[in-house]
């Protein structure tokens, strides 16, 4: 069963279907007599809604409804919610203004939410669109995060005074301040960690289904956590009971965040359904997602690091503001406070530490978890510090780093975390092997020669995954608990049904789920089905986000499994007349210690169903059991990424020239896999930092709002990578996994950067460095080295 | 309405269609076709990637009335019964796909750059040629890998059928 179970690079169950064709997302679903949902959306940044009419809409060809905020509130649906208490530093609660699905009085974003029209048609929903009046009140747009607090600016919820959602803060700042005070060197850096659009290849979609002969709701939602969005909707929106509420989350084309959130058009699908009692479809435009799947990142930090004169770091210090868009999408308040400033202990020994985060209103999209959520900007300010500072005080940045990092476990940083393993001393080492660092000088000599500029650039970064302990994160403001199930059925014939509350949107736990199920009971993988993504199978998850589904979802799996081998050896024992306590479990073969007995696991299975060798009273019949798992501790994955690249001053053009990941994300059950997150994760890094570009003008049109005006990183934009692993098992869960998914869009940035910096001999370039922005900061660097 | 007569994946298939039907909306709504993708509304990202008369094309930017007929093959016709084609075998064997959402246009793309380049493909020529493609998964990686294996593999199914 090696060649299948935990550590094996199997073919993935998935592909034949999408390899052929045959994947069912969202829009390859239509449900019999739907009808087509069209939102009218805001042109404007920020208006008062003084009037809307409908009345040439609905009159239009096909039209069955349209509907406004009013509507929906005449209903009583509950507007759309954020998941997570964040306290400010003087202990009062955000302040968090009103969210309707449909806008209520105030659009607040281009692309807010005014109307639906459901018709017939798409393009009758599109014509009709088209028709409805709307008298705005246009008010100043809010756009600059940095400025957006300041007297004088528009305010955009009348809750939020100043545009201020929380003044959070963490850390010791009086301690934080005497290091300081005693510091021999000091680095700071301003630093803008830019707006991205997650931008997953299937824009999101929705069905609303009403069964009135049942009084059942069915939503099919492009959702990375249906369970999640079944709650939101039916606890706090007032939908429908959960029992009523069904949501399906299919294939789905990827999320990275974007598709945690539960968002207006699917809550006013599944109304509208019952309402105009029709199925009723939505399925975004490119432009739609743009403008309205939450954004990520979007942060203007000032950051410290103090240090001795040997080069012991004795301090960090930084202060944010996090640009929360709009309004609160459902978990925009946690991720600049507690998936970010935890992190600011990178992988080094810092004795303080000290963090202020602003969450701010803009008149923008809402901006939320995307790949790495927190996590990314964390390590891009500690890693653009640890550079610089090496930099300054004429050390080796490999050295450096080396110095500071933490070198015992288990280590509590100043900012919360535990970490519980690592060895990051042994990633460094492997990647500078693999990046030939010895070698750099004779390289950049070389590409002087042609007038190139070349520079390497390292980021030693940290991740907290497999979120979370539910005591832990309920104690900071979670609103739900942060568990996972799994249910195993085995069928009589020893086939095996897996329900997992995680949900799979290309990382491949059809294929990986079945692997530690064979490594555990022994059964082929061909022999096991994971069902995902259906409420109604399901019991309950919480889904696929912040690399949790191996640490936290697999791990509920484990546990299961266990459960199912000791029901196992109850049925067995008794089927072979032999002592409970003497039966083991093998390679999938109960086995009578010390006798020559044994059954299969499908044979046990058979015999659990038929009943018909023990005593009911004693043994129940069937083979199924359930475990919801909760984490006793975060993951802490690592590792060492470099950067080499190549400028040509002439033209701005940076080129990639190699990439070197050496990463410790504990046990892999699938390397394979695990390698190809770690691909995506880099593409995506590197994405923000030389291509991926948010712009927004002063009245809050989105300017980059189609792949005509957004860079996505393209084939040719990146290089082939040079992946490898270390391993440190992780001590917190069963299987010592610890989650890959966001390494790469983690490490990536910083790397990128510092290898650009490295290249201008000048720190003075800001991400996306475009070639546009790298010809100007060369320009700089000549100059530089002309004056010296 | 107009009259509408093509062949698709190799079956002839008449319809009356809207005289605005793209080809994607044609493949997907009346055929049913749902292999093929709709990733965006600017011609830029490739999930909808299909074969017009052999050659491959963004089937968001064809109008099915231009297709009178056309041969077009999609997705769901590049396989021969249950024998994948060598690009689909290439793309599972290298994990060229993750979501699965642009692999439909990505393999379609990749037998076309095989088509017309060779089997002697460098990773310069694959990237540069992909760039009708988007991504958001793969980091394209292991999409190169995979279009350099089903090239030699469709090469060697040429030499072998011939
Ligand atoms: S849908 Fe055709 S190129 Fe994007
Ligand atoms: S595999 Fe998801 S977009 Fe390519």
């Amino acid at each position: 069963m090696t060649d299948q179970g935990i550590g094996a690079s199997v073919k993935r169950k998935e592909d034949l279907r999408f390899i052929t064709g045959k994947g069912q997302y969202v829009d390859d679903i239509n449900r019999h007599g739907q009808a087509y949902a069209v939102f009218a959306r805001s042109p404007v940044a920020h208006a008062t809604i003084n009037n809307i009419d409908v009345s040439e809409a609905l009159a239009s060809p096909g039209v069955l409804g349209v509907y406004t905020g009013a509507d929906l509130a005449a209903d009583k649906i509950g507007g759309l919610i954020c998941g997570w208490m964040i306290h400010s530093k003087d202990g009062s609660p955000m302040k968090a203004g009103a969210h309707p699905a449909l806008a209520q009085g105030k659009v607040r974003y281009v692309g807010d939410h005014v109307a639906v029209v459901i018709a017939e048609t798409l393009d009758q929903a599109k014509d009709a669109a088209g028709l409805i009046q709307v008298d705005y009140g246009e008010l100043p747009a809010v756009v600059d995060v940095a400025s957006a607090q300041a007297a004088g600016k528009a305010q955009i919820h009348d809750e939020a005074p100043g545009n201020t959602v929380y003044q959070w803060h963490l850390g010791d700042k009086d301690a934080v301040d005497a290091a300081f005070s005693k510091a021999a060197h000091v680095t700071k850096l301003d630093i803008v960690n830019n707006r991205l659009v997650p931008n997953a290849m299937e824009p999101r979609a929705a069905i609303g289904d009403y069964d009135a002969g049942q009084d059942q709701f069915t939503l099919y939602t492009t959702s990375q956590n249906p369970h999640v969005a079944r709650l939101v909707l039916s606890a706090f929106i007032g939908i429908a009971p959960e029992n009523k509420l069904r949501v399906i989350a299919p294939d789905v084309g990827g999320g990275f965040g974007s598709k945690i959130f539960i968002y207006a058009e699917e809550t006013v699908c599944i109304w509208a359904a019952k309402k105009v009692g029709r199925p009723v479809k939505w399925v975004a435009e490119r432009t739609e997602a743009f403008l309205a799947d939450a954004h990520g990142r979007d942060h203007v930090t000032t950051a410290e690091l103090a240090m001795d004169v040997s080069g012991k770091i004795l301090a960090l210090r930084a202060s944010t503001k996090a640009n929360l868009g709009a309004y609160l999408s459902t978990f925009a308040s946690s991720v600049p406070t507690y998936l970010y400033a935890p992190l600011l202990s990178g992988q080094y020994d810092i004795p303080a530490i000290y963090c202020e985060v602003d969450g701010v209103y803009t008149t923008t999209t809402p901006v939320d978890a995307y790949r790495g959520a927190g996590r990314p900007e964390a390590t891009f300010v500690v890693e653009r510090l640890i550079e610089v500072a090496a930099r300054e005080t004429g050390r080796d940045p490999a050295e450096f780093r080396r110095m500071n990092f933490i070198k015992s476990f288990p280590h509590q940083t100043p900012v919360i975390m535990a970490y519980d393993a690592g060895n990051y001393g042994a990633s460094l080492d492997k990647a500078l092997e693999m990046a030939d660092y010895k070698g750099l000088a004779a390289r950049k000599a070389e590409s002087a020669k042609k007038g190139k500029l070349r520079g390497l650039g390292f980021s030693a970064y940290i991740e907290a995954c497999g979120i979370a302990p539910s005591r832990a994160v309920g104690s900071l403001g979670a609103g739900v608990g942060l568990w996972e199930s799994a249910e195993i059925r085995v069928n009589p014939v020893g086939t095996i049904e897996v329900l997992t509350g995680s949900h799979s949107h290309g990382q491949g736990h059809e294929t990986t789920f079945a692997q530690v199920i064979a490594s555990k009971l022994g059964v082929p993988i061909e022999q096991v089905s994971i069902v995902h993504g259906d409420t109604d199978k399901v019991q309950m998850g919480m889904g696929t986000y912040g690399s949790r589904s191996g640490a936290v979802g697999a791990s509920a799996i484990v546990k299961a499994s266990e459960k199912i081998i000791a029901k196992g050896k109850r049925v067995a024992a008794a089927c072979m007349e032999v002592p409970e306590d003497s039966v083991d479990f093998e390679n999938g073969e109960f086995l009578g210690r010390g006798t020559n007995k044994k059954m299969t696991f499908g044979e046990v299975a058979l015999q659990a169903y038929v009943a018909h060798k023990f005593d009911p009273e004693v043994i129940e019949p069937g083979l199924k059991e359930g475990s919801f798992y909760d984490p006793k501790n975060f993951t802490f994955p690592s590792g060492v990424h470099i950067a080499e690249i190549e400028i040509d001053p002439e033209t701005g053009h940076t080129r990639i020239d190699r990439w070197t990941a050496v990463d410790d994300f504990g046990i892999l059950i699938n390397p394979m896999i695990v390698e190809g997150q770690v691909h995506g994760g880099i593409a995506q890094g590197v994405g923000q930092a030389m291509l991926e570009h948010t712009v927004y003008d002063e009245n809050g049109q989105l300017i980059t709002g189609s792949f005509m005006d957004y860079t996505m990183p393209r084939a040719d934009d990146l290089p082939s990578y040079n992946v490898a692993m270390t391993t440190t098992p992780c001590p917190s869960n069963p299987l010592g996994v610890k989650g890959c998914g966001e390494a790469g869009a983690i490490a990536a940035p910083p790397a990128l950067i510092n290898a650009i910096t490295d290249a201008l001999g000048h720190e003075d370039i800001a991400m996306p460095a475009t070639p546009q922005a790298v010809w100007r900061a060369a320009q700089k660097s000549a100059r530089k080295m002309a004056a010296e | 309405m107009i009259k509408l007569s093509l062949t698709v994946n190799g079956r002839r298939v008449t319809a009356d269609i809207d005289p605005r039907t793209l080809l994607v909306d044609f493949l997907r709504s009346n055929l049913r076709l749902t292999g093929t993708h709709v990733g965006c509304d600017t011609s830029q990202c490739g999930a909808c990637t299909v074969h017009l008369n052999g050659q491959s094309v963004k089937s968001c930017a064809v109008l099915a009335a231009s297709c009178e007929g056309a041969e077009v093959v999609t997705i769901e016709g590049l396989a021969t019964g249950t024998t994948l084609h060598p690009m689909q075998e290439a793309f599972r064997e290298h994990h060229a796909l993750q979501c699965g959402f642009c692999t439909p246009g990505m393999i379609m793309a990749g037998v076309d750059i095989v088509n017309r380049h060779g089997a002697k493909l460098d990773e310069a020529t694959i990237r540069k040629e992909l760039e009708g493609n988007l991504c958001r998964c793969t980091g394209y990686h292991n999409i190169v890998r995979a279009i350099e294996t089903g090239a030699a593999a469709m090469a060697g199914a040429k030499v072998a059928a011939e």
